[in-house]
C-alpha cells in the first residue's frame, strides 16, 4: 500500500510510533524514523532495512527544538529528496492535577506535543509542496476530544492538535496535501504504566469493547491514512478507541 | 543560466507570471498571483532549486525579488 513512498514517523522508537514504523515498513514504505535518544533506532532501522527490504533510517532530534528540526529536514533532503507521509506522533504524557502542574512541565508537554507538531509540519509541507501530494497524520488522543480529570496539561496538548490539523488541512488541501488526526483511546504502551491499579480499572471498564487498544491497532489506522485509499478524506480526527467513553 | 536568471526563472514559474514582470521592485501580495498560498511553493521551489533549508524567519522576511536575492545570498548562492 505504499511501495516506494518515504515516511517520516516522529517518536519512531516505542509504542504507537514503533508499531506505525513497523506496519508501514511491511506495506513497502521507506522509513525515516525519529527520536531524541540518539541511537536508539539504529537497530530498528537495520533490521526494517533487512526484513522489508526498504529503506530505513534513523534521524535523531528533539521535535520540539525548531533548530533541530530545521536540521534534520536538511538531513531527511539528503536521504529522500522528498516526503510522502508524516505521522506526527512524539509525545509526553503527564498525570498531574491542576494544581500540582509546574510550569515547566507545561513548557515540556506542549512544546513537544503541540509546539513539536508544528514546527515539524513546516518543513514535511515544504517537501510536500514541491510534490503537489503528501499525508500527514497527528496523534492526538481521545482525551483530547473529550478531557479528563487529571490531564490538563495533556488533553490540552491534544485538543490543541485537533485544532492544528483541521487548520493546516485547510491550508494545505490546495497543494494536494491532506492532514488528518488519530485520536488513540486506551492503548496499551509504556505510557499507560504508570497509572495507579484503579485508574488503570476505571480506565478499561470504560471500554465498550472490552480490550486494551493495541499500538498496531493504531498502526493499521495510520496505515489507511497515509495510504491512497484516503485521497478524499482530510481534517478529520478519527477515534481509535475501542467504543471507550470517557 | 546563472544564479539571478535562476531566481527570476523560479519566481516567474512559482508565481504563474511571465518573466519579464519578475522585476526588484515585485513585492509580495502586490499583485494577486503572489498571495500566501504562492509564497509557500515559492519557498519550495527556492530550497529545490538551490538546495537550500530556508529558515522561517527568513520565509516571513522574503517581502520582495530584491530581499529574496539578498536573502539568498544567506545561504551561499551568489548573484
Amino acid at each position: 500500500m505504499l511501495t516506494g513512498k518515504y515516511a517520516l514517523v516522529t517518536g519512531a522508537n516505542r509504542g504507537i510510533g514503533k508499531a506505525v514504523v513497523e506496519t508501514f515498513a511491511r506495506h513497502g514504505a521507506n522509513i525515516i524514523a525519529n527520536s531524541r535518544t540518539v541511537r536508539s533506532l539504529d537497530e530498528t532501522c537495520a533490521r526494517l532495512s533487512s526484513e522489508y527490504k526498504v529503506g530505513a533510517h534513523p534521524v535523531y532530534f528533539d521535535v520540539s527544538d525548531p533548530q533541530q528540526v530545521k536540521q534534520a529536514f536538511q538531513e531527511i533532503v539528503k536521504i529522500s529528496r522528498r516526503l510522502d507521509v508524516l505521522v506526527n506522533n512524539a509525545g509526553v504524557l503527564d498525570n498531574n492535577l491542576l494544581g500540582m502542574i509546574k510550569p515547566e512541565l507545561v513548557q515540556e508537554v506542549f512544546g513537544v506535543n503541540a509546539f513539536g507538531t508544528i514546527y515539524v509540519m513546516q518543513y514535511a509541507a515544504r517537501l510536500m509542496i514541491k510534490m503537489q501530494r503528501g499525508s500527514i497524520i497527528n496523534l492526538s488522543s481521545i482525551v483530547g476530544l473529550f478531557g479528563n480529570a487529571g490531564q490538563v496539561t495533556y488533553s490540552g496538548s491534544k485538543a490543541a492538535v485537533i485544532g492544528i490539523t483541521r487548520s493546516a488541512a485547510k491550508e494545505l488541501a490546495s497543494y494536494n496535501i491532506r492532514v488528518n488526526a488519530i485520536a488513540p483511546g486506551f492503548i496499551d504502551t509504556d505510557m499507560i504504566k504508570s497509572l495507579a491499579p484503579e485508574k488503570y480499572a476505571e480506565r478499561f471498564d470504560s471500554i465498550k469493547m472490552n480490550r486494551l487498544g493495541t499500538p498496531g491497532d493504531v498502526a493499521n489506522c495510520a496505515l489507511f491514512l497515509a495510504s491512497d485509499l484516503s485521497e478524499y478524506v482530510t481534517g478529520q480526527v478519527i477515534g481509535v478507541d475501542g467504543g471507550m467513553v470517557i | 543560466m546563472d544564479n539571478g536568471e535562476k531566481l527570476r526563472h523560479v519566481f516567474a514559474e512559482a508565481l504563474g507570471i511571465e518573466k519579464d514582470r519578475v522585476l526588484d521592485t515585485l513585492e509580495y501580495n502586490s499583485i494577486p498571483e503572489w498571495d500566501s498560498v504562492a509564497h509557500m511553493s515559492l519557498v519550495a521551489a527556492l530550497d529545490e532549486t538551490f538546495d537550500t533549508m530556508l529558515d522561517t524567519d527568513d520565509v516571513i522576511d522574503m517581502s520582495s525579488f530584491a530581499r529574496a536575492r539578498e536573502i539568498m545570498k544567506k545561504y551561499g548562492v551568489e548573484f
